[in-house]
């Protein structure tokens, strides 16, 4: 069985969004495309509002993947958690789906007797571990966010630390929002490291709005471009070995 | 730590309640809860095997994930850090099936309060025993990961330390999925987060560690020298020093070596703390006593020298006289 590329986005942020697009919306059109949105709220010793609350809930629901509130201390952990964590959720959904075509409609892994659920655990945990994975990260830089910044670099950090021990290869790159002149804007190109961010991050402005679901919009674009990109490739290989045989 | 209230609330069982599993339809007694982390609960429960840990949760992916590396363990001959397994079920509660796997109770104090209690003197042994549990795992290929003191009990009577919770266990180029931050290698920037025994003797120097700072602390600045600073400050763990900077730095092949180490600090130390009561027996002849023993000492070396350089005039006459007899 392969998977092909597990493709995520993981949106790092501390409260409401407050223009453009609905979030979920965007979240929803992002799971649509197999891409899966993960969200987490970073807090510092305040709490994050109810309102905020379930704007985080609701994008990971609806984006397919998981969220988590969580204190700035505790973000390197978190961090490297929910990717992993969403990367067995994604490859479980795709093995469920495989198992309800050979076994039928209403089979899901809980159907199985425990023994055989082993079984099927240790392909998900195979693939989890060999499987491309491409993360583009999403850091909100609204002006509340500013203290909360070199801990985000150290989780981000953390985090390919922890994915580039797996087998599989990696990619990671970095938007913030709100940019300059964007809504969003491209910090870090795709990269299997993260280590460029210590001398980047420093130097990042906070402030301004919080567009949030026109930031998640404009990542998909980046996925998108990318895929067609090589899309187009592979094709060109494709003819190539047609007309050589 | 994270908290999951929804994982506490559809996973909490009374004492006394009486469980059934779906597929194997084996009856448990739950007697309490003894532990509670980030993907389940674990309760003492009565069952046909005798007390048994029994592990509730609401997360299929890791139960499995766990039963797998119990299973696989207990194919390994002689293996004992971890429990041992006994079978994988579900229970069905409020309409909804949650999974649960039994595996063997391990009875027996914390580490880190049984070296509160006992004295730090245990610490070291202790640490030879989980070595040598470690180097028998690394020969199977497997490193055990989230290796810290939460995860290890001091079973009675016989003293032995072994391992409670095996979720972090991962083959060897794999790359560690459950770890603790105080105790990861990566986290101090010593190193990478792919499985190899370098990886667990770097949690054992943590430990080790963590023994003389109960409370631990986080990383500021530069994780090696930090530690290092920390590691002069106390005095116990003065004596580890050496032992502790190789596991730091992955010097170590293998637990066996750093095992052999640290047993010759262990019988050092031993031996130096005999020297230091017998001078302070000595009262007030303590520096006396102390110049003495160095003169023999030197006295001695100087006798080994004396030895050497006779036989070496002997024998080089020998030779002499070998090629005066092959001359005529």
């Amino acid at each position: 069985m392969k998977t092909g590329t597990l493709k995520q986005i993981l949106l790092i942020t501390d409260g409401c969004s407050n223009q453009g697009e609905d979030p979920a919306a965007m979240a929803a059109l992002a799971r649509e495309q197999g891409i899966s949105v993960n969200v987490i709220g970073v807090m510092e010793n305040d709490t994050i509002n109810e309102k905020g609350l379930q704007e985080i809930e609701s994008i990971a629901l609806s984006g397919g993947g998981i969220s988590q509130i969580v204190y700035s201390k505790q973000l390197s952990h978190t961090v490297q958690m929910v990717t992993r964590k969403a990367m067995t959720q994604t490859i479980q959904g795709l093995v469920n789906k495989e198992l309800q075509q050979i076994l039928g409609k209403s089979t899901s892994m809980e159907d199985l007797p425990p023994d055989k659920r082993g079984e099927v655990m240790e392909v998900v945990d195979e693939l989890g571990e060999t499987s491309k994975l491409e993360v583009l990260i999403l850091v909100d830089t609204s002006a509340s966010m500013k203290h909360k910044l070199p801990t985000v670099k150290d989780a981000l950090l953390d985090l390919s630390l922890s994915m580039n021990a797996r087998m599989g290869d990696n990619k990671f790159s970095v938007f913030v929002f709100p940019g300059k002149r964007k809504d969003v804007e491209k910090l870090l190109d795709w990269t299997p490291k993260l280590e460029v961010l210590t001398k980047i991050f420093p130097k990042l402005t906070t402030g301004g709005i919080t567009p949030t679901g026109p930031a998640i919009n404009e990542a998909l674009g980046y996925f998108q471009k990318k895929r067609s990109l090589r899309g187009l490739l592979s094709h060109d290989d494709e003819s190539y070995f047609e007309e050589t045989v | 730590m994270m908290t999951n209230h929804t994982l506490r609330k559809q996973c909490n069982l009374l004492p006394g309640s009486l469980i059934t599993g779906k597929w194997n339809k084996n009856p448990y007694q739950i007697k309490e809860e003894l532990g509670y982390g980030a993907n389940g609960i674990v309760y003492l429960a009565e069952s046909n095997y005798g007390q048994v840990a029994l592990k509730l949760s609401d997360d299929y992916s890791s139960i499995s994930s766990e039963m797998n590396i119990l299973k696989s363990f207990s194919k390994v001959q002689g293996h004992s850090l971890g429990p041992s397994f006994f079978e994988a079920d579900d229970l069905l509660k409020n309409g909804r099936p949650l999974p649960f796997y039994v595996m063997e109770y391990i009875r027996g104090e914390g580490y880190l309060a049984f070296i509160e209690k006992k004295g730090e003197s245990w610490i070291g042994v202790l640490m030879l025993q989980l070595l040598s549990s470690l180097g028998e795992l690394h020969k199977q290929g497997w490193a055990f990961g989230d290796l810290k003191p939460d995860n290890l009990i001091v079973t009675l009577p016989a003293y032995k330390i072994r391992c409670i919770d095996v979720g972090g266990t991962t083959l060897f180029g794999r790359s560690i999925k459950e770890f603790t931050e105080f105790f990861d290698r990566g986290y101090w920037g010593m190193g990478s987060r792919k499985a190899d025994p370098q990886y667990d003797l770097f949690a054992v120097a943590m430990i080790i560690i963590n023994s003389f700072y109960p409370k631990r602390f986080s990383k500021k600045g530069d994780g090696y020298t930090q530690l290092n600073e920390l590691i002069k400050q106390k005095r116990g763990l003065h004596p580890y020093s050496k032992v502790l900077n190789g596991a730091m730095r992955g010097q170590y092949h293998s637990a066996d070596e750093m095992r052999n180490d640290l047993l010759n600090v262990l019988n050092k130390e031993h031996e130096h703390k005999k020297t230091q009561t017998n001078s302070t027996s000595q009262g007030k002849k303590n520096n006396k006593g102390t110049s003495q023993t160095r003169t023999m000492r030197k006295r001695k070396k100087r006798r080994g020298v004396l030895e050497t350089l006779i036989l070496a005039i002997f024998v080089s006459i020998l030779y002499v006289l070998y090629v005066y007899n092959q001359f005529l």
